[in-house]
């Protein structure tokens, strides 16, 4: 379960998270919607610490996973990003083979029997529904893939290190159509194993995929609640505005 | 008006693009011409003959063996091949001492003849003197036919000796052995500590120290090399001598030490420039898999910057290889097979800027240090397409 009690994010001056609360139920889809630069993708990059990386930036408030602030300094960030993990806006393969990208987690985790490495990329691979297509060619390089089929490897490289949960960037938004609704169905699959937390910009897509959804806009979480009321009745203006497109 | 502004600023492009190319190309194109020259001379200098009794059963002698009898190694004609004979070398400045003056007849006249005697009369000689004085009326004086040079001479020779007389040695071994000895090492002493350098800068330092660094090791790159060459004799020449109890401080250590310092601003440049480039995306990719910054760095910031750093490497044993003043101030310049770091050694780019001013042009010399020349662009380009095809096969979909 993830929970975020009062959290406010600075880039540098820039106060890009304000005051967010919110509560994530295990196996649920969530989806973040809003305009450009609201900070959803800020939000969803505090829970595998991503935003660490960034210099220059500050937050305050409590972020937990099953009930552990993971920005308290005992906590081991790679350990934390081994059970979270993230998929990102643009397919990010590693300039390896396909095999040796999926295998990646497992390796720099230490994982050193072959068996249970080709097991579980298989396993990775079959639950990315990506197996049938390049089975044949696991040593080739993953840049020979199609944009689509690249994003279904990076998620199925994250599946390898069996993460609790799955962050998701906008994962369709380089993505053709057909691509898109293979990694939605895919989405939906994973929910029985995972806790998906998808930003997007389509809101049909977070209609389609979500249990709930949260509408950001500039910095606050303005709602947060189940998707069909979120779409169908939302009690807040701003969010009756955004979705039926009058702003954003 | 813009359209043909435009057309003739294409049309410049193209010419001059063109004009370079067949520029570099006639280079080449000398450089080998120049070198093939050298293979039509002869082992014996031009304008001499060598000359020995009629008697003598040798009929010709190689160039390593005309050098050894004139210096006095081989003693007995029986070594090369004929009868037990004592081997007298003989020059003409030696008939001065059997000779009066007189006897030379006005303008020398009479020389030829008087060789010619000496020769009749001494079974063991072998004359060597210029083809003007040549006694060729003489039944008993054999000439010994000279033969083209045989370019397995060249390439497997182990004496670098261009000015000897009678037969100039040039033996490319000791100098190929001197420049591979020297870069190899430079290269072992430079790239580790490059890519670690450029490592450092692009991943672990500040932005504050690498603000600082930078630039710094930029403006190493634009010292001229008579500087390191200097540094190097008057500094590493006298330590190394000095810490290794060596005889001379002027080895292929000190030329090894002295290339590696002046590589490393090249390749620390491009290594990190490579690194810098890795994609965000990809850091971030791998760093959400839970690796560690060192494994990242490890696994996939080093084979995604492969080809920048194999650029580096590759520029910085161009520099290695093709250095010319520095190497040539502190490595000693004998020109012998080294066994150990530690001796003088000669390298090829310091042959050519030391020898070219004294060989005449067109001769038997210059064509030599033209085939030099010729095998360190032979061997740039080598490394320059091993570099390409390693860095091709490996990340080819890049």
């Amino acid at each position: 379960m993830l929970e975020t009690i009062n959290i406010n994010f600075w880039y540098g001056a820039f106060h890009a998270l304000k005051d967010i609360s919110m509560k994530i139920e295990r196996n649920t889809v969530t989806a973040f919607i809003g305009p450009s630069g609201c900070g959803k993708s800020t939000f969803l990059r505090l829970f595998n610490r991503m935003n660490d990386l960034i210099p220059d930036t500050h937050l305050t408030g409590e972020c937990l996973i099953d009930g552990k602030n993971i920005y308290s300094k005992t906590v081991d960030v790679t350990g934390l990003r081994k059970n979270v993990g993230m998929v990102f806006q643009k397919p990010n393969p590693f300039p390896k083979t396909i095999y040796d990208n999926v295998a990646y987690g497992l390796r720099v985790d230490g994982e050193s029997n072959r068996g249970l490495i080709a097991r579980r990329v298989e396993e990775s691979l079959k639950s990315a529904a990506l197996w049938d297509e390049v089975k044949d060619k696991l040593k080739k390089s993953a840049f020979e893939l199609s944009g689509g089929q690249q994003q279904r490897l990076c998620i199925a490289r994250a599946l390898a290190i069996s993460p609790s949960v799955i962050l998701m960037d906008e994962p369709a938004s380089a993505l053709d159509p057909v691509s898109t609704s293979k990694i939605e169905d895919l989405i939906h699959t994973l929910k029985r194993d995972y806790t998906i937390v998808i930003v997007t910009h389509n809101m049909q897509q977070a209609a389609r995929i979500s249990d709930r959804t949260g509408f950001f806009m500039l910095g606050e979480l303005i709602e947060f609640n189940d998707t069909k009321k979120v779409f169908l009745n939302p009690d807040r203006e701003e969010t009756q505005n955004y979705i039926t497109g009058r702003f954003g | 008006m813009n359209r043909t502004a435009e057309k003739l600023a294409e049309s410049l492009l193209t010419v001059s693009g063109t004009t370079t190319g067949i520029v570099i190309l006639l280079i080449v194109f000398f450089l080998f011409k120049e070198g093939a020259g050298f293979f039509h001379h002869n082992d014996v200098e031009a304008g001499y003959a060598l000359c020995v009794n009629g008697e003598n059963a040798v009929k010709n002698l190689s160039s390593g063996q005309i050098k050894d009898i004139f210096d006095y190694e081989t003693g007995n004609w029986k070594e090369v091949g004929g009868a037990d004979e004592e081997i007298v070398p003989f020059r003409v400045s030696d008939i001065i001492n059997m000779y009066q003056e007189a006897e030379l007849g006005e303008n020398y006249v009479l020389l030829p003849e008087k060789i010619g005697e000496t020769i009749a009369k001494t079974r063991g000689i072998i004359a060597f003197i210029p083809v003007q004085y040549l006694p060729e009326s003489n039944p008993e004086v054999r000439v010994l036919e000279s033969k083209r040079l045989n370019p397995s001479d060249f390439f497997m020779g182990k004496d670098w000796m261009p000015t000897a007389t009678p037969a100039p040695q040039f033996g490319l071994l000791p100098l190929l052995a001197g420049t591979l000895w020297v870069s190899l090492f430079a290269i072992i002493i430079a790239l580790p500590l490059g890519l670690g350098v450029a490592i450092y800068l692009a991943e672990l330092a500040g932005e504050r120290t690498r603000n600082l660094l930078k630039p710094a090791i930029e403006l190493l790159a634009g010292i001229p090399s008579v500087v390191y060459g200097f540094f190097g004799l008057v500094v590493l020449v006298p330590f190394i001598q000095k810490i290794f109890d060596l005889p001379v401080g002027e080895t292929a250590f000190a030329g090894s030490l002295i290339l590696a310092i002046m590589a490393l601003p090249t390749i620390i440049t491009v290594a990190e420039d490579s690194i810098r480039n890795t994609p965000q995306s990809i850091r971030e990719a791998s760093l959400g898999l839970g690796a560690s910054h060192w494994q990242t760095i490890c696994r996939v910031i080093i084979p995604y910057s492969a080809s920048g750093i194999s650029a580096a490497i590759v520029l910085g044993i161009g520099r290695a290889v093709g250095e010319t003043m520095a190497v040539l101030m502190v490595t000693g310049n004998a020109a012998v097979i080294p066994h150990t770091l530690f001796e003088p050694v000669r390298t090829i780019p310091a042959t050519i800027a030391a020898e070219l001013g004294e060989a005449p042009a067109g001769g038997i010399h210059s064509g030599a240090l033209f085939v030099l020349g010729c095998i360190l662009f032979i061997i740039t380009a080598a490394v320059s397409v091993g570099a390409e095809l390693i860095s091709k096969n490996k990340y080819k979909n890049i």
